[in-house]
Formats: structure tokens, sequence, C-alpha cells
């Protein structure tokens, strides 16, 4: 390959650099700094090698929040995916309904994290709330989400839910309303039922949009940290302990840093390498040569 | 296949239109016979889409009704009409190969298998698709896919009429020449009724039978594309048909002859009797090919200034100014052309007077 005799463009691309390094390079080595150390205190430090990463990857409270993790992305992709588009679907196409709707929805993503854990503290209380009042002494199921594995569950997830299932029903609206009139004029003419409408038309052209959204429900599910946070502390017991609960505990309660930032390190990796193998998945979906 | 019949149709897209303005289509009143190509001509916003979506069942008409072979048709779905329909852009399903696109109509109505399989091969030979039926329909070539468009109306054996919408608009000069013919061949050997919308007069004449010229939601002229041409009766279709449209003058009649500013055109005297009774704005109208443009003065000939020569290489267009008024000649290529003032003849034959619009006649 010929070389370029001039490469001052490269000085241009400075600029981001620097701010790269400083939001995202720097911090990643001080973590990979702190991953290989062990650290006693200011100045005092020991070059420990991998021993931490072989220290949390041994680390059963590890392996218990990692799957309670997944359990918990799954049920939200699972839950979240299709409520959102039934919801998109649903959601009227002109007129005053649309902007009402639209405005609707998009509430819960509005509020603070950690205020929507402070909300479904109260709404969930056995004794004032309503759905934990009206639970307990309505309908005479005891409920507590304090007290009960289960109800702590499904508390996390009601709340997740609510929380996030807008966003996904917002991109798939968008999809929706990209298909031109065209498809489905076609599509009648065609005799095709309401479900083959579905399955060929509206499906296939919302790909690119519900990629975004499995996508972003992935990570930011794998990522929870506030509103969990707030609403169980991570119990009864660990039974919430999600991976972030977990590696705060670590690292900043116990102030453990190196065996944090192996930690850290793990949990990035594991982000990254999901978010690649879902991503080429779906966009694989529907390209099949099929007959 | 069917003879596709509009009675007294009429559209608004508002719930409750007042006055004639609000209607997209004024007053349709109109047969397609059985297995002719139809062109519907027309500039934009015409009401040309309205209208065939209300023959395809997709919008159902303020007014009137719409018959397929004298059977009222009016209030059914378009799934129940047995009409297919070729839209502007491609429609394809993206995630099935060519073959489960055109099988699509077929499963749907539910035919069995060996039969569609049947059917299928058959139109994708007619479409010169064979080679592409297991591919993927989403990676071809826009005039490909609009073949697989056309040919998901094909397949079904009880088609009543295939309605085209611009379907040439997204195809590449090349292949749209080779697309056209390639539809007229389609229609000469299934002999189905073609209804076809365009704005582009070269595809409405060259693709149809008949071809009817709309203007702001009326048919204001049905014919043959040389009935179009050389007995235009409305203005409009003076005007949008023939490249230069139809030359307009306006003017007063005094006996067999029309005053154009201070000259004068002499006119067939049947038509300079009836003109007396017209109320309107009369016209004379001529089509640039049939304005005869000469060197000298002679009887009958007026004088005028020449403008501009454009020569496009077959033939040339002479902008001409006749007091007032610009006007268009067009010339064969060996005729010289007068510099500066030049004499206009118009040929009795083709001399038409218009009344607000409409050929006296």
């Amino acid at each position: 390959m010929e070389k370029w005799p001039n490469n001052k463009a490269w000085l241009l691309v400075l600029p981001v650099f620097v701010i790269v390094a400083f939001s995202a390079i720097i911090p990643l080595m001080t973590v990979i700094n702190y991953s290989v150390q062990d650290i006693f205190g200011p100045g005092q430090s020991l070059f420990v090698g991998t021993e931490w990463y072989r220290q949390m990857l041994g680390d059963y409270r590890l392996h218990e929040a990692l799957w309670r993790q997944f359990l918990f992305s799954g049920l939200v992709l699972l839950i979240e995916m299709p409520l959102g588009i039934l919801i998109a679907l649903a959601m009227p196409k002109k007129g005053w309904g649309v902007p009402a709707c639209l405005v609707t929805i998009a509430l819960p993503l509005l509020i603070p994290w950690n205020t929507i854990g402070t909300i479904w503290i109260i709404f969930t209380r056995p004794d004032i709330g309503l759905f934990g009042a009206g639970m307990n002494n309505l309908l005479g199921i005891p409920f507590d989400h304090t007290a009960r594995l289960l109800d702590a569950w499904i508390t996390v997830m009601l709340m997740e839910v609510w929380h996030w299932t807008p966003l996904v029903a917002l991109l798939a609206y968008a999809g929706l309303r990209a298909i031109p009139e065209a498809y489905y004029q076609a599509a009648r003419i065609d005799g095709a039922s309401a479900w083959s409408t579905f399955v060929y038309i509206q499906l296939p052209k919302m790909r690119g949009v519900l990629t975004i959204a499995f996508l972003l429900r992935f990570m930011d599910s794998f990522l929870i940290y506030a509103e969990p946070f707030v609403l169980t502390g991570g119990g009864p017991g660990n039974s919430t302990t999600f991976l972030s609960i977990y590696l705060v505990k670590i690292a900043l309660l116990q102030f453990d840093l190196g065996p944090g930032g192996a930690f850290s390190l793990i949990y990035f990796v594991i982000v990254l390498l999901f978010s690649f193998i879902f991503y080429q998945a779906l966009q694989r979906v529907g390209k099949g040569e099929k007959a | 296949m069917a003879r596709v019949e509009l009675n007294e149709v009429a559209h608004s897209y508002l719930p409750k239109p007042k006055q004639p303005s609000d209607y997209a289509l004024k007053r349709i009143h109109n047969v397609w016979e059985d297995g002719t190509a139809c062109a519907l001509l027309g500039p934009s916003g015409c009401g040309k889409t309205t209208l065939l979506n209300i023959v395809s069942g997709l919008l159902v008409p303020s007014r009137g009704r719409v018959l397929y072979d004298g059977k009222d048709v009016t209030a059914s779905p378009p799934e129940k009409r047995n009409i297919a329909q070729v839209f502007q852009f491609p429609v394809l399903y993206d995630t099935m190969s060519v073959f489960n696109n055109l099988a699509f109509p077929l499963r749907n109505r539910g035919m069995g298998e060996t039969q569609v399989k049947e059917r299928v091969l058959e139109i994708a030979e007619i479409l010169d698709l064979t080679p592409f039926l297991q591919k993927r329909a989403a990676g071809l070539a826009a005039d490909a896919k609009q073949k697989i468009s056309l040919g998901r109306g094909l397949v079904r054996s009880d088609v009543a009429a295939i309605l085209f919408d611009e379907p040439l608009t997204v195809i590449d000069p090349q292949m749209k020449w080779h697309l056209r013919r390639k539809l007229k061949e389609i229609h000469e050997r299934l002999k189905l009724t073609f209804i076809y919308v365009t704005h582009d007069q070269v595809e409405a004449l060259t693709f149809a039978d008949q071809v009817a010229v709309m203007f702001e939601g009326e048919i204001v002229q049905i014919g043959s594309p040389q009935d179009l041409f050389e007995n235009p009766e409305h203005r409009f279709v003076g005007y949008f048909i023939g490249s230069p449209g139809m030359n307009f003058l306006e003017c007063t009649v005094e006996g067999t002859v029309a005053q154009v500013d201070g000259t004068s055109i002499v006119l067939n005297e049947e038509t300079a009797a009836k003109a007396s009774k017209a109320k309107g704005k009369l016209e004379v109208g001529i089509r640039p090919m049939y304005l005869e443009v000469h060197a000298e003065s002679a009887d009958n000939r007026v004088e005028a200034k020449v403008r501009m020569v454009e020569d496009l290489g077959s033939y040339k267009i002479v902008t001409l100014k006749l007091a007032g008024n610009t006007l268009k000649a067009s010339l064969p290529e060996d005729q010289p052309v007068p510099e500066g003032r030049a004499w206009l003849a118009f040929p009795l034959q083709w001399t038409r007077l218009f009344d607000d619009g409409w050929l006296i006649k």
C-alpha cells in the first residue's frame, strides 16, 4: 500500500483522542492497574499478577450474582420485547391520541432512577402502599418484597418492565410508522391475514429498531444498579444482589480495589461479548437463503 | 378478467364535502372494456391514484358505484375483488425468496402446494424470473422487484384486472423501455384488463390502446393516442399531450375570422358559426407540428417574429412572437427557418377553437 506523503491530518484526531483518553482510556487503565495490584494504602502496593482474576472467577457469590443477572436480563427481554411491540401495534396511528399516547408512555423514562426505586418502595409497602396494602388487605394475598424472595423478584421485575418497556414501545412504534402504506395495501390485495402481515411485513421492517431495542435493553438490564439498590438493597438475603450491586459492595464498601478492578473488567468483557454475539445473530435473522 | 365500470363516482377525502373543490374526484362515469390496456394520464394531484384506489377497493368512493362485469363491488374490500395492483415503489416481502413472494397470494387463498408450484413456475417463465426463484427478493434490482410485484398479481388465475400506479418511476431509463415492452407483451399474451396510471405521456401513449386524460378530478377526454393528439377536446389535453404542447391564442370571432391582437386567422365556417353562440373565453389552438412557417408573405398568412430556434436533431422547435403571444412551431430538420420575420399559416383542418377550455365542434 502506498504511504501518504503528508500525515498532518492525523493531528485533527487529537482533540477527540484527548477527550476519549480522559473519559474512557485513563479510567480503564486505572482499573486495569488496580486489578493487578494489592493496595494496602496510599503509595503502598504490591504487584500480584492474575491473582485477583483467579480469586474473582472462583468466587461463588460472583457466580450466583452472574446467574441471577442472566435470569434477570433474560426475563427482561422475554417480557419487554413482545410487550413493547404489542403496545406499539395497539397505539393509534393518527389524531390527538398519538401525542397523548406518546407522552403518557414516555413518562416513566423521564423519572430519575433513584426516584423510581423510591416510588416502588412506597407503592409496594404492605402497610400504606397502594399495591402492597391492596394485595394484603383487599385480596388477602400476603405480599412483602422486603421479606420474601419471590415477592422481591416480582417487584423488581414489575418495576423494570414499567420503567423500560416504554423505550421498546417507542422504538417499535417509530419502526411501524416508517412502513409505507403501499405494503399494507399490497398485503390486503394479496389476501394476507393480520398474522401474515405482522410476520412478513411489520416484523422484518422493524428489524433495525428492534435490534437497537434488544441491545439497549440487554446492556441496561445487565448493568442495572440504582433501582434495585434503592428498592431491595440486594435482599432479602442476597436474592436480588445483581452484579453491579455486588461489585459496589466489594469495591466501595469493603474497599477491595484489586478484586473490584478484576471484577469490573470481567463484567465489562461479559457485556461486550454478549452484545457482540447478539448483534451478529440479529443481523443474520431473516437473511438466510430460504426457499 | 372483467369489464370495469365506474358509475357516477365521486370522492372526497373530507368527511362532509360542501363545494366542488372539496372533491378529489368530481364525477367519473366510465367503462373499461374487458381485456383492454388503458392508461390514466394526468399531472400530479389530478386524482389518478384516488381513482385507481377506488377501482382496487382500497378506497370506498363518497358517491357512485363500481361494477365488475355488471356486479356491484363498491363495498367489497380489495381481497374480495380479484384485482392486483403494482405500486410506484416495488412492494416485496423482504424476508422471502422470489418463489415464496410469488406463491404468497396463492397460499393465502388456500391453494394446494402442487398447484402453487405449477402456477408460480409458469408466471416466473413469462416474467423471466426463473433464474432468481430461490434468491431472496430483497437483493434484486428495481426492475426485477417490480416484475415480482406484477407477478404476485399474475399468478392468480382469477384476477379480473391489474392496476399499475406509476410502476416505472424508480426504474432506470434503459430498463424502463424493456419493462414497458414486457408489459405490452404480457397484455397481448394474457388478455387481461390493464389500468395504468402515469403522468408520463410517452408511457401512456406507447402502452395503452385507450388513454383517459385526467385534469382536476375529472376525465376530460378518452381516446386512442392518435385521437388525443389530433382532436384534443379540452385545452388541457392539447397542452399536456405532445411536446411542445398545443399553442393557444386568445381571440374574438368576427364572421369566419378569429381576431388575435389585430391579426386575423381564418377559421372553418361551421366552427365559426358555432363560436358566435359561445359565451366563455375563446381561444384558437394549433399543434406546433401543424403550424406552417414561411419566409414569404401570401394570402392568409400572418406576420410573426422569430425569437429562438432549438435544433433537436430530427426536428427543430421555433419560438415565434405573434403580436403579444408566444407560439411554438416544430419544423422538419431540412426546412430552413426564416431569420427575423416569418409568415405563419394556420391550416384550416388543424386550427381549432376552444370555448372556456372546451373544443367547439
